[in-house]
């Protein structure tokens, strides 16, 4: 297991966020939570990334426990987010935001990063484009790509996506999983966190249902997509 | 819709100020597009021309009814304090609305190491006052950097106030009396005798003008380096070296990692957090360094001509007019936050005449600032490109036309 997460809990005030996740993602596979809003998706991440502190549980990354180390410790261990929103620095040009997501590395002058930059965009050949243009002034999706770019830049071995298809064009959100899938098979592992189901458990090895702050069903993607009552609930299909 | 309407860049008039702006940028770029060594000559006239400034005494901007060589030292003070605040503000994107707390704390430092507790020379004092302020601004911003935005403004408007109230009741700093008697900085060259020699390796003249015409001011003269309560010039000099030395600093850091740290957790902390950066420990480092360098601004100003402190020296107002002046000049450019310092430091000055109504008029440009140009007036470049482009997609979105 690369990421082992252990009956984690977290809490906004008084408010259980999550309560009792438990699940694990295998090193080179594709993970996903799905669920509906509020139901403790970005919160698992963000609490995943250091953003959040945890109550009750463990988190261990490559048998390391990182339960409550600082974010910046997990980027150097090589966990890396693309967050909810985009996030990206408005000001800053598409190169600069690229180079924000290295920021720890100390190889920021080699042909090793040279590389990293040119195979963010292989993926994404519209930042090529766009390069020297303000994040701030780019579209959606633009602005996505650069987000998920960012995340690689700090070659993370395992990559955190945030709702990568929020907001976006169904032909764009096709293109994003694509990428996605591609970012995988060059050895990334993926945890994504989805509100398009469909699309989650297509791509997935192993997929969860959270609902309230809970786990409610774990599977393979094929399982949890052939399944009636998650049909119903996830993916809109007949009742 | 159609892709003619999407197409079609919206018109936004430009008012007066944004126009300042995009003249500046034009000066900005035709400067940069000139060789390496005119634009190091161009530089050191510039330096040359604002080192001269008070003996040049030109018409117009000369303030005649007060020193002008005093005038120019406050102008300069406040914008060093206004460089300081720039990178806790337009840096870090910290509100920091009790900035008048570190100029204190740098003042005071000065005063009690100068006067009859160490009798210490102002020049030993001033490294000294430059580090206490800095380590008070480790000891403010350890605990209230951990809030955000709005509490963060309250906090330091806060201690902006324990400071002078604190001041007050220590009868060791001399309580509400202050402390007078600050030494001056020592003089370079011959100890002034007075009342003959007033000391000094040499004098300059000024000039003086006779409406347009330039002749020389015998009776007038500055004389090299003497620190004392006649001639502010000299103070003004220290002060604009001290300046200089900030600014190559300043431009040093913006450029570095720390610069782009700053960059990233001021437009989205949390985004920066996952990046890597130790946001609080950036912070920090920002408060730390704007507290030094308005402690350094307020050790000047505490050996300056009168020599004295009292706590109603540093009352909040002057906060406020030093968040004004960054605000006013531009936050995040440091040629912005100098303009705005420079402004709000030397306009009242120089309308004295109308002093009954300069608080009036002071609030009513401000309106018309917040109105017309609330980025300041010389925004960072990438600031007024991403306001520009905001105004656009908000007009297209008024027409119903939507982007994606």
């Amino acid at each position: 297991m690369l990421l082992e997460v252990e009956g984690l809990c977290v809490n906004y005030g008084h408010i259980e966020a999550i309560r009792d996740v438990t699940f694990g993602v295998e090193e080179g596979t594709v993970a996903t939570l799905i669920g509906a809003n509020g139901a403790g998706k970005t919160t698992t991440l963000k609490t995943l990334s250091g953003l959040r502190k945890v109550r009750a549980g463990a988190v261990r990354f490559d048998g390391k426990d990182i339960t409550h180390a600082p974010p910046y410790q997990r980027v150097l261990l090589g966990i890396s987010q693309s967050p909810e929103g985009r996030g990206c620095f408005p000001g800053m040009t598409v190169l600069e935001n690229l180079d924000m997501g290295a920021f720890l590395r100390k190889d920021r002058k080699s042909a090793a990063y040279r590389a990293d930059l040119d195979r963010v965009f292989d993926l994404f050949p519209r930042l090529k484009e766009r390069e020297r243009q303000a994040a701030g002034s780019m579209s959606g999706g633009e602005q996505q790509m650069l987000a998920i770019g960012r995340a690689l830049m700090a070659k993370p071995r395992l990559l955190l996506l945030d709702e990568p298809s929020m907001g976006l064009a169904p032909k764009l959100i096709q293109q994003i999983f694509t990428i996605i899938g591609e970012i995988n098979q060059q050895g990334t592992t993926v945890l994504l966190v989805e509100q398009n189901a469909a699309q989650a458990l297509k791509r997935a090895d192993t997929a969860h249902i959270l609902e309230t702050g809970e786990i409610v069903r774990s599977g393979s993607g094929r399982e949890l997509s052939g399944d009636d009552s998650v049909k119903a609930a996830y993916l809109g299909g007949d009742l | 819709m159609s892709a003619a309407t999407t197409e079609r860049t919206p018109a936004v008039a430009l008012n007066p100020l944004q126009r300042l702006g995009l003249w500046w940028d034009g000066v900005v770029d035709r400067y940069n597009a000139l060789p390496k060594l005119s634009r190091l000559l161009l530089v050191i006239l510039f330096v040359l021309f604002c080192y001269a400034l008070p003996l040049l005494r030109p018409p117009i901007i000369t303030t005649n009814a007060i020193d002008f060589g005093g005038v120019m030292f406050s102008v300069a003070a406040f914008a060093l304090v206004a460089l300081g605040l720039n990178i806790v503000i337009g840096y870090a994107g910290l509100l920091d609305l009790g900035y008048v707390g570190f100029y204190a704390v740098g003042a005071y430092t000065t005063g009690v190491l100068t006067t009859y507790h160490w009798h210490w020379p102002f020049f030993l004092a001033l490294p000294l006052a430059i580090a206490v302020t800095m380590v008070t601004g480790v000891i403010l911003g350890a605990p209230t950097l951990r809030v955000r935005g709005d509490y963060l403004a309250i906090v330091t408007l806060g201690f902006g106030e324990i400071i002078r109230i604190c001041v007050n009741n220590v009868q060791w700093l001399g309580a509400s009396a202050g402390i007078k008697d600050i030494p001056h900085p020592n003089t370079i060259g011959k100890k002034p005798v007075p009342p003959f020699d007033p000391g000094g390796m040499f004098a300059i003249p000024h000039l003086k003008w006779n409406g347009w015409v330039p002749s020389l001011d015998k009776v007038h003269e500055t004389h090299f380096l003497v620190f004392g309560a006649v001639d502010a010039i000299p103070y003004y000099w220290l002060l604009l070296t001290a300046m200089i030395l900030v600014l190559l600093g300043d431009r040093l850091v913006k450029a570095s990692r720390v610069g782009r740290a700053w960059e990233a957790t001021r437009e989205d902390e949390d985004a920066a957090e996952l990046m890597g950066v130790p946001t609080f420990k950036y912070k920090l480092m920002a408060f730390a360094l704007g507290a030094a360098i308005g402690g350094l601004s307020g050790s000047f100003y505490a050996s300056s001509q009168g020599g004295y402190i009292s706590p109603d020296s540093f009352p909040l107002l002057l906060s406020m007019l030093f968040v004004a002046a960054v605000i006013v000049g531009g936050s995040g450019n440091r040629w912005g936050a100098m303009a705005g310092g420079t402004l709000v430091a030397y306009l009242p000055e120089r309308f004295r005449a109308f002093a009954d109504y300069r608080l009036l008029v002071f609030g009513l440009a401000l309106t018309v600032l917040a109105v017309w140009r609330p980025e300041g007036l010389l925004p960072p470049r990438r600031t007024r490109r991403a306001k520009l482009v905001e105004a656009q997609i908000d007009e297209l979105e008024g027409e119903g036309v939507v982007d994606e």
